[in-house]
């Protein structure tokens, strides 16, 4: 293992965040203040509890998991998609590196941004509501395992994507939608039952539900199928990379 | 000596179908500087790409300082440093910041010695908090330098070094290279240059259609492909070559008082003694007499012209 080589890429990725810490901290706080003020605090007055937490409590985990995963995505796939467009690829290639710590440095780096916007939503969401976190330990857990999985996601999508259209395709055509339709913002039970089927095909649902389960202690399906489901989608995303390493793709001539 | 980099027969076919390399051999002896010197499209920076990692090649084996590239990769590629052609850098971090992520990347340990001798030495010393993109071009290719000696290789590729570069800073490169080259590592550069293969390389590869044509000692190429022009100066000027001069060739000067004559230098007789003679015998009265030698450019255009 080159470890050195695995801190220099992620330090040079760190060094980028924190070259733009206004924008990768501003703006997730301000979406999620909205979220809050226009969900919690106007619509959520008008809800009842649901399973005995307040709407506004309620919402929390699917905030922190809408921002973590669109973090996660964005920045793995920015962070190797950049090199490709402005040639610098060409030293990650001709470094004595191999795949995986290539692999490790950005998905280290990425999922760190995602993880410490998480946890800055987490810190900001006590500001505005009541919350009493059950299974702490779990929730990080969850919350690092979700950051893991999705900029594996992401780092696909920048080594797959030839433009910046499509580098913004996958995140707003596939991964927004399933998380709303996930259950961020309501519970899979207040939907008629045939919707309810069909929801269970949305691999989000799951990684929502079992971080909710660490927050309030209750779930909507089992927090081992949660486990289950975030370790076949961190496995396909792993064996889909080790099918671009093998072969290349998109990353040599 | 023993060689650092051999390539066997290594073709490149691109996924357009297009063949960049047709089954290239070539051996570059440890310590000596090579220039490859090809036309636009020849071919040049396919096969540094094959060599350090960023294209892999259809066939053919590579090994670098006896390491398979492919094989034992990162033996290889820790031997090697790279100059690109292109000017590739991320345009927003700041250039100390790029130099050391080389280094790091190349599994070295910190040494900020190290780099401060470098960037001093390529002038970049009080460039270095700024950012990349704040730089003029013949700076970034300094900072491309910088990256490749960084984690100091014993290989150092140059792709077209002086493209955009200016007289001072190409002065300051040679210096570097020669440096370099006291040291033990080995230089391989790409050129369009013809004149500056000539100024700084052991030894010449021509590179053309994917094609290696020659690669020789420098002195051997010019001494053995080069042609001479003699050049006879005449007292008063004459309005065409005698004919009785007819086979030697002879090109009249344009100002019609002078005669040149071009002779291969292999040759056992170059024919001036009677070249000369005969000449006295036109009755023509000899001002001045030299020599030239024909410079690398003629035989490289030689050489391509003979290819095609
Ligand atoms: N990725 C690619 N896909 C298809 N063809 C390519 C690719 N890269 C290079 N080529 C072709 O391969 C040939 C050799 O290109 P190469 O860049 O090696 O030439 P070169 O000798 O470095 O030329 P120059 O002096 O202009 O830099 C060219 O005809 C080029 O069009
Ligand atoms: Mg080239």
């Amino acid at each position: 293992m080159n470890l050195t080589a695995i801190k220099a890429i992620y330090v040079f990725e760190m060094t980028r965040f924190f070259r733009t810490l206004l924008q990768s901290f501003i703006s997730p706080v301000l979406s999620t203040s909205l979220y809050f003020v226009v969900f919690g605090t106007a619509i959520g007055s008008r809800i009842e509890t649901i399973e005995g937490v307040s709407y506004g409590a309620f919402i929390v985990p699917g905030l922190i998991m809408l921002s973590v995963m669109t973090q996660s995505t964005a920045n793995a796939s920015f962070g190797i998609y950049f090199p490709k467009f402005i040639g610098t690829i060409y030293e990650l290639l001709s470094a004595p590196v191999s795949y995986v710590e290539i692999l490790i440095g950005y998905v280290g780096a990425a999922a760190t941004k995602a993880l410490l916007v998480g946890l800055i939503i987490l810190a900001t969401a006590f500001a505005f509501v009541d919350l009493n976190i059950a299974h702490p330990l779990a929730m990080v857990a969850f919350l690092v395992m979700t950051c893991f999985s999705f900029s594996l996601l992401g780092f696909i999508i920048g080594i797959w994507a030839k433009n910046f259209e499509q580098l913004q395709l996958i995140p707003l055509l596939v991964i927004t939608p399933l998380v709303f339709l996930g259950g961020s913002f309501y519970s899979i039970s207040m939907l008629p039952p045939a919707w309810q089927t069909i929801t269970m095909f949305n691999p989000v649902v799951y990684l929502i539900s079992g971080f909710r389960w660490a927050f309030f202690g209750t779930a909507e399906v089992s927090i081992g199928l949660s486990l289950f489901a975030i370790a076949i989608f961190t496995a396909v995303c792993v064996a889909v990379i080790g099918w671009i390493f093998k072969s290349g793709y998109r990353l040599k001539s | 000596m023993s060689a650092i980099v051999s390539a066997k027969d290594v073709t490149k076919v691109y996924d357009s179908g297009f063949k960049a390399l047709k089954g290239v051999s070539l051996d570059i002896e440890q310590g000596e500087i090579l220039a490859l010197l090809g036309p636009n499209g020849a071919g040049k920076t396919t096969l540094i790409s094959v060599i350090c990692g960023m294209v892999n090649a259809t066939s053919g084996s590579i090994t670098v300082g006896g390491h398979d590239i492919v094989d034992d990769f990162r033996a290889a590629r820790s031997l090697i440093g790279l100059v690109p052609q292109e000017l590739s850098l991320e345009p927003f971090e700041k250039v100390i910041n790029s130099v050391t992520f080389s280094r790091g990347l190349f599994g070295k340990p910190r040494d900020d010695a190290h780099i401060e001798r470098i960037l001093r030495q390529l002038s970049l010393w009080d460039k270095k908090d700024a950012r990349v993109k704040e730089l003029s071009g013949g700076m970034k290719r300094r900072v491309l330098i910088a990256k490749a000696l960084s984690h100091e290789p014993r290989v150092l590729f140059l792709d077209e070094p002086t493209a955009g570069v200016d007289v001072e800073l190409r002065k300051d490169m040679w210096d570097i290279v020669r440096g370099l080259r006291a040291d033990g590592v080995t230089i391989i550069l790409t050129t369009h240059y013809i004149e500056e293969a000539e100024a700084i390389a052991d030894r010449v590869g021509v590179i053309n259609d994917g094609n290696i044509l020659l690669v020789k000692d420098k002195a051997d190429l010019m001494a053995q492909m080069g042609r001479k022009e003699l050049c006879i100066e005449l007292q008063d000027p004459i309005g065409e070559v005698p004919a009785a001069l007819a086979a030697y060739d002879l090109v009249l000067g344009e100002d019609s008082c002078s005669l040149i004559y071009s002779y291969d230098t292999r040759g056992d007789r170059t024919g001036i003694t009677s070249l000369l003679s005969d000449v006295a015998a036109q009755g023509l009265v000899l001002k001045d007499v030299s020599t030239s030698q024909s410079s690398l450019e003629d035989i490289f255009v030689g050489l391509v012209e003979d290819a095609t």
